[in-house]
């Protein structure tokens, strides 16, 4: 207890400067969770991808399209439990900045694939029954201010013309991974419309991505392969990964920048390190007589070590916790910045352990070398120092 | 009587750029029990040396220092930490306070390192601070408090152990001269009511004046021993 004291009182002995560190702490300490939480959002689709559904792409590249009589081979594979596909429709909102992914599925398929998807009885079937009906998720509904009924135009990119559809539902993630931030609409409706117009005749009854439900995730591969190999040779060869494979393929193309936002995040915690290091050894040179005279009393040198090092955790804890609390509503800020840009973004539970681990690991590493120091002074030396 | 400290023989000297510089020469030195002993000499003659070795906090070259029989020139470092704290009360020149803690927590602080409960630590502290007459001043901190006060907290530090010995280095050298002989009269009070040894360094001959005997030390060398 009086060592918690002499501790406690030490720690803020020198205001501005115990205040100065801590609030170097506070930003190091957020913007390491943020940096965390930026990455972990990037790989948030990896995340939230089910080990039950494989996607079949082009073995060629993504950009190429596969034909839509694929689809009955697939389900003739052995281990394929369901079926569906979707190709990304790329269509702009009033403005480019407005992005957000949107996908032409075959609802009917499409659906019951993803069940974590949770949509009012209702409002699915309205989707179904309408042609021109899309779903949304709650995140982008929310951010657009969209109601069920609501007139939604899009521009055409990769389908061109105006396209205008009307909201017949709104789902909601199941667990907060799930991504809320697309829209949905009849494959069948653009397909359509693209075989009937001119610019449009020779693209029509294809696909962009199949995805294929199985039984089981141990399955994955050998259903993969099979998959693979039944459309070997043909004109249109495939690609077959679990969906968390085909997320992690987009992750990696940015793969230089994720490591170079963690890399800054970890230097980040190295600098305030080196700050705390120089803030503790000036204290224990302040301190020199002190201690000399704490050891000439009979205290032992872990007295004396303790003292140094329970300060500086002391003080991290402090800026560890308040980085802490800081790092929610900034994260929240940002999402809210962020719009759609990023389909999940929160401060995940590792990241906050980390936070405060970086902040203990600070505490103990800036004052472990004036600790030891102070820990082996000369008595006479130190008690010269007074005056 | 056996005296309560027997130095024989006792050396200490530094190397400095390669050259041995010799600090103390074969001191031969006994204090009774009770008995207030004042170091004297010119700076560098090795008082405050001698001192800090009779203290236990600085190691000899050669030479025996037998402390209520215990020869303390043999113990290891976490012995002599721990003979220290059983054994010996510092009083120092700039009073050594910890300017965290108040007064009342600056006298406890030794007591940290005894066996005493709370509660017992708290009634000696209040008995010394109620002895040395502090007890209005128990919450306030060294830097509310005047020379002579800071130095009767020390003093009640140095005593609330009840320590074999105590060791004063120049206790009244940042002092006004009124407020040194309170002092002096203080710790003259220790040794002729309480019974404590004391070893003080001082430079002045008039504090020298109220211990009952004056070591002189010149160049390392004790060359005079006789009563004040």
């Amino acid at each position: 207890m009086f060592l918690f004291k002499l501790l406690l009182k030490n720690a803020f002995r020198h205001k501005l400067r115990t205040g100065l560190t801590v609030l170097g702490l506070v930003v190091a300490i957020c913007a390491f969770g943020l940096l965390r939480t930026i990455v972990d959002a990037w790989y948030a689709g990896v995340e939230g991808s089910s080990s039950t559904r494989l996607v079949v792409r082009s073995n060629i590249s993504l950009t190429f399209p596969l034909p839509l009589n694929y689809a009955e081979r697939l389900r003739s594979v052995e281990g394929v439990r369901q079926v569906s596909w979707s190709n990304w429709f790329g269509g702009v909102y009033i403005t480019e900045r407005n992005f957000f992914p949107q996908f032409a599925v075959d609802p009917a398929t499409y659906l019951p694939l993803y069940p974590e998807y949770k949509i009012p009885e209702a409002e699915r079937l309205a989707f179904l029954r309408d042609r021109q009906g899309v779903l949304v998720g709650r995140k982008l509904a929310t951010k657009f201010d969209w109601k069920v009924g609501d007139q939604i135009p899009l521009r055409g990119t990769f389908y061109p013309g105006t396209w205008t559809f009307t909201l017949r539902g709104i789902w909601d993630g199941a667990e907060a991974k799930t991504d809320e931030s697309q829209l949905l609409m009849h494959w069948g409706y653009i397909n359509e419309r693209v075989r009937q117009s001119a610019r449009g005749r020779g693209r029509g009854d294809v696909v962009g991505v199949y995805i294929v439900g199985i039984d089981e995730p141990a399955n994955a591969a050998a259903v993969a392969q099979r998959i693979d190999k039944q459309f070997a040779n043909s004109l249109a060869e495939t690609l077959t990964e679990t969906e968390a494979a085909f997320q992690l393929g987009f992750v990696s193309m940015s793969e230089a920048i994720l490591v170079a936002v963690q890399a800054v995040s970890l230097i980040i915690v190295v600098i305030i390190m080196a700050v705390m290091a120089n803030t503790m050894t000036m204290t224990a040179r302040e301190r020199l007589a002190e201690y000399a005279t704490l050891k000439a009393l009979g205290f032992p040198p872990g007295f004396v070590v303790r003292l140094l090092l329970g300060e500086s955790l002391l003080i991290a804890a402090i800026g560890g916790v308040a980085g802490l609390l800081l790092t929610w509503p900034l994260a929240a800020a940002f999402r809210s910045a962020a719009g759609t840009l990023f389909p999940i973004f929160q401060v995940s539970n590792l990241t906050m352990a980390l936070q405060l681990a970086a902040a203990l690991v600070v505490g103990l590493v800036a004052a472990a070398w004036p600790a030891w120091r102070m820990g082996r002074i000369d008595i006479v030396n130190g008690l010269r120092h007074v005056g | 009587m056996t005296p309560l400290i027997r130095i024989r023989h006792l050396s200490k000297g530094y190397v400095r750029g390669g050259q041995a510089i010799p600090v103390l020469l074969d001191i031969q030195l006994d204090v009774m029990q009770g008995e207030f002993v004042a170091l004297m000499g010119p700076s560098g003659s090795g008082k405050s040396t001698l001192l800090n070795l009779i203290a236990g906090i600085d190691k000899p070259g050669s030479g025996s220092i037998e402390i209520a029989g215990v020869d303390i020139a043999r113990l290891g470092e976490g012995a002599l930490a721990d003979w220290r704290a059983a054994n010996v009360g510092f009083i120092f020149q700039f009073y050594n306070l910890l300017p965290v803690l108040s007064a009342f927590d600056n006298v406890e602080l030794p007591l940290l390192l005894t066996g005493l409960s709370s509660r017992e630590r708290h009634q000696r502290v209040a008995q010394v601070l109620n002895l040395l007459g502090l007890n209005d001043r128990a919450d306030h901190y060294p830097n509310e408090l005047s020379g002579g006060q800071q130095q009767r907290v020390a003093i009640a530090r140095a005593l609330v152990t009840d320590p074999t010995l105590i060791v004063a280095d120049e206790p009244t050298g940042d002092l006004d001269r009124t407020t040194g002989e309170e002092v002096l009269g203080l710790l003259d009070a220790l040794v002729q009511q309480l019974g404590k040894t004391i070893v003080m360094v001082t430079h002045d001959p008039k504090a020298a004046a109220r211990a009952g005997r004056v070591v002189h030390l010149e160049k390392g060398v004790l060359v005079d021993d006789q009563p004040a």
